[in-house]
């Protein structure tokens, strides 16, 4: 994991109180983010928690009911369509062209931001090589995989060349193979000096790529921080995961004692947090119960904060 | 008070994107520009025209022929303003994509009606070409109705574009066909001349557009001489500039929310 590094450089993103409303309900309510120059950002939270909105908020897509934005020093939404000149974005839904081909799809897309002619070809080549499509540049879009298709539409976010790159749930639904080609892209881009900005539900995800993350539900940031800083800062370093029903008994009468235990029922779960396992352990080895003893996580942050599962 | 168009140059990007799909179509799309209008011209220009007659100077068919040029582009940048352009609005997502490159709403509504009446134009000068050939337009003049020709596409495109900013699928569009289009085909002076009506219907169909855009382009291609040019040319103008600034006033209402 990186460390954090003071960044000098003014910040890509700089949103203060941004608010959306639809009908009654408050979908962004009081968002504030900062966006470093190179960082990799991330939104974490459940359906419905708002990630879109704010993206398409960061892209003058969406107007705010209040608050301020700056997106790479322009004013949004006013200056929307300058700042995108140097966006890339890969949204949650599949927009890739289907009345085209994966070449064709490249250059039309690079055709919106006014590029064309003799340097794109090399530029278009260039893409369809990080995509690992070479030899599919006339393949219709429709006879695409999931994974494919995710693919290109990363590398058509790269045509511009873009500084900020926006990423809506980019992994979704793909398999481990199509999803850890997907991260070692985004990692490449990260060391390049690529600011990223993504949204998941995935903690794992999260957790391995982004330099800072926004836990955000109902609209809210709840914490903000890097992974790490988040988890030292929230919840105990153990976590006993208690499996049966004989389990969670025993799981319950072990916290109820105190002594730095910190019991939380998830469905059927139990799970016990601790700084100090060594006895919790060897009370539970000795009446043979199931049960799963791992390092805490993003997960658990989120259970703390928000008081529900993550996906939901 | 709504707040006026700002298209960019990048409204060309558009129009250019759908010449490309229309490109790697190209034979069926041409085949479709002359048949059915064809089919049309010949039935009823010779079945028909038979039982009519010349109409003054001009025989039944040249009038037909001049009648239709226009109403296909009527028809044909209607179309494509409608269904096509609707499906790359909610169903292709390709609207969505533009969004998140340097366009903006007024880029993509723009270029989209110039596409769409650039279909018309192509539609026109399909039927123009066998009505040359079949001996029914005058003289040189003819060349001057396709700009008008593209006017009327780009008017018709722009109407047509409001009622894509209302639909939610594609039966919607029957209403605007049933209730507006079919009745202005019909009365506009596509098929007969609009003195066979009583006044009051030809006063009260003159509000529309297509019957103007026929006064304009009938004399041009049969050599008559205009009566009214410039009330014909504001009308056209005014509906499609008020259709151009509501439809995008509508759409960015709707995809930027
Ligand atoms: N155009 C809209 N009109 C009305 N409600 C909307 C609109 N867009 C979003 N919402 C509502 O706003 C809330 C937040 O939606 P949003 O898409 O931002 O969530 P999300 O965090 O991206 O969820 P997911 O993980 O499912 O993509 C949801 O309750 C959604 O139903
Ligand atoms: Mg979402």
């Amino acid at each position: 994991m990186r460390v954090e590094q003071p960044s000098a450089a003014a910040p890509l993103v700089v949103a203060h109180g941004l608010c959306k409303r639809y009908g009654e309900q408050w979908v962004v309510d009081g968002v504030d983010l900062e966006v470093r120059q190179g960082e990799f950002f991330g939104l974490l939270g459940p359906n419905g928690a708002g990630k879109t909105t704010i993206l398409r908020m960061l892209l003058g897509l969406t107007p705010p009911d209040g608050g301020e934005l700056q997106v790479l020093g322009e004013p949004i939404p006013a200056r929307a369509r300058e700042a995108r000149t140097r966006i890339g974005v890969v949204p949650q839904f599949d927009s890739l062209d289907p009345d085209f081909t994966v070449r064709e799809n490249l250059v039309t897309y690079a055709s919106y931001f006014g590029l064309r002619g003799k340097d794109l070809a090399p530029r278009i080549a260039e893409l369809l090589a990080l995509a690992n499509l070479e030899g599919r540049e006339d393949t219709p879009i429709a006879a695409l995989s999931g994974g494919m298709k995710r693919r290109l539409t990363l590398v058509r976010a790269l045509v511009n060349e873009p500084r900020l790159v926006v990423l809506d749930e980019p992994t979704t639904g793909l398999d481990p193979q199509a999803r850890h080609h997907i991260w070692q892209r985004l990692r490449e881009l990260r060391d390049t000096g690529t600011t990223l900005i993504m949204t998941t539900h995935y903690m794992e995800e999260a957790e391995r790529l982004c330099d800072r993350l926004a836990i955000i539900d109902a609209g809210r940031v709840l914490a903000s921080a890097s992974p790490r800083t988040l988890i030292q800062a929230h919840i105990e370093p153990h976590v006993i995961e208690l499996l049966d029903a004989p389990g969670r008994a025993a799981g319950e009468v072990l916290a109820a004692r105190g002594a730095g235990v910190r019991a939380y029922r998830a469905g059927d779960l139990l799970l016990l947090y601790t700084a100090t396992p060594g006895a919790l352990l060897e009370e539970l080895d000795a009446a043979g119960h199931r049960y799963l003893h791992r390092p805490a996580n993003l997960e658990d942050v989120f259970l703390k904060l928000t008081g529900h599962e993550l996906r939901d | 008070m709504i707040a006026l168009p700002r298209p960019s140059f990048r409204s060309l990007a558009v129009w250019q994107r759908n010449l490309r799909v229309w490109r790697k179509m190209l034979l069926p799309s041409i085949l479709g520009h002359f048949g059915e209008p064809l089919l049309y011209l010949l039935a009823f220009g010779y079945g028909f025209g038979r039982l009519v007659g010349d109409l003054g100077q001009l025989s039944y068919v040249a009038f037909l022929a001049s009648g239709i040029i226009c109403s296909s582009a009527l028809f044909t940048a209607s179309f494509e303003a409608m269904y096509s352009a609707f499906t790359r609005m909610a169903n292709q997502q390709t609207w969505n994509a533009m969004l998140n490159a340097p366009l903006v709403v007024d880029d993509i509504v723009l270029g989209e009606v110039l596409w769409a009446a650039t279909k018309g134009l192509m539609s026109a000068m399909a039927i123009l070409l066998v009505a040359t050939a079949m001996g029914l337009v005058a003289d040189w003049r003819a060349l001057w109705a396709l700009p008008v020709v593209a006017l009327s596409g780009f008017t018709f495109a722009a109407c047509a574009m409001v009622v894509t900013a209302f639909a939610r699928n594609y039966d919607f569009f029957l209403y605007y066909f049933t209730l507006i289009l079919t009745p202005m085909l019909l009365t506009g002076g596509v098929f007969f001349p609009r003195e066979q009506f009583p006044e009051w219907l030809q006063g009260l169909t003159y509000v529309l557009p297509l019957p103007h855009a026929v006064d304009l382009i009938r004399p041009l291609l049969t050599g008559g001489s205009l009566h009214q040019p410039w009330l014909n040319l504001a009308v056209v103008v005014g509906y499609g500039l008020a259709g151009l600034i509501s439809a995008t006033a509508l759409i960015r209402r709707r995809m930027i929310c």
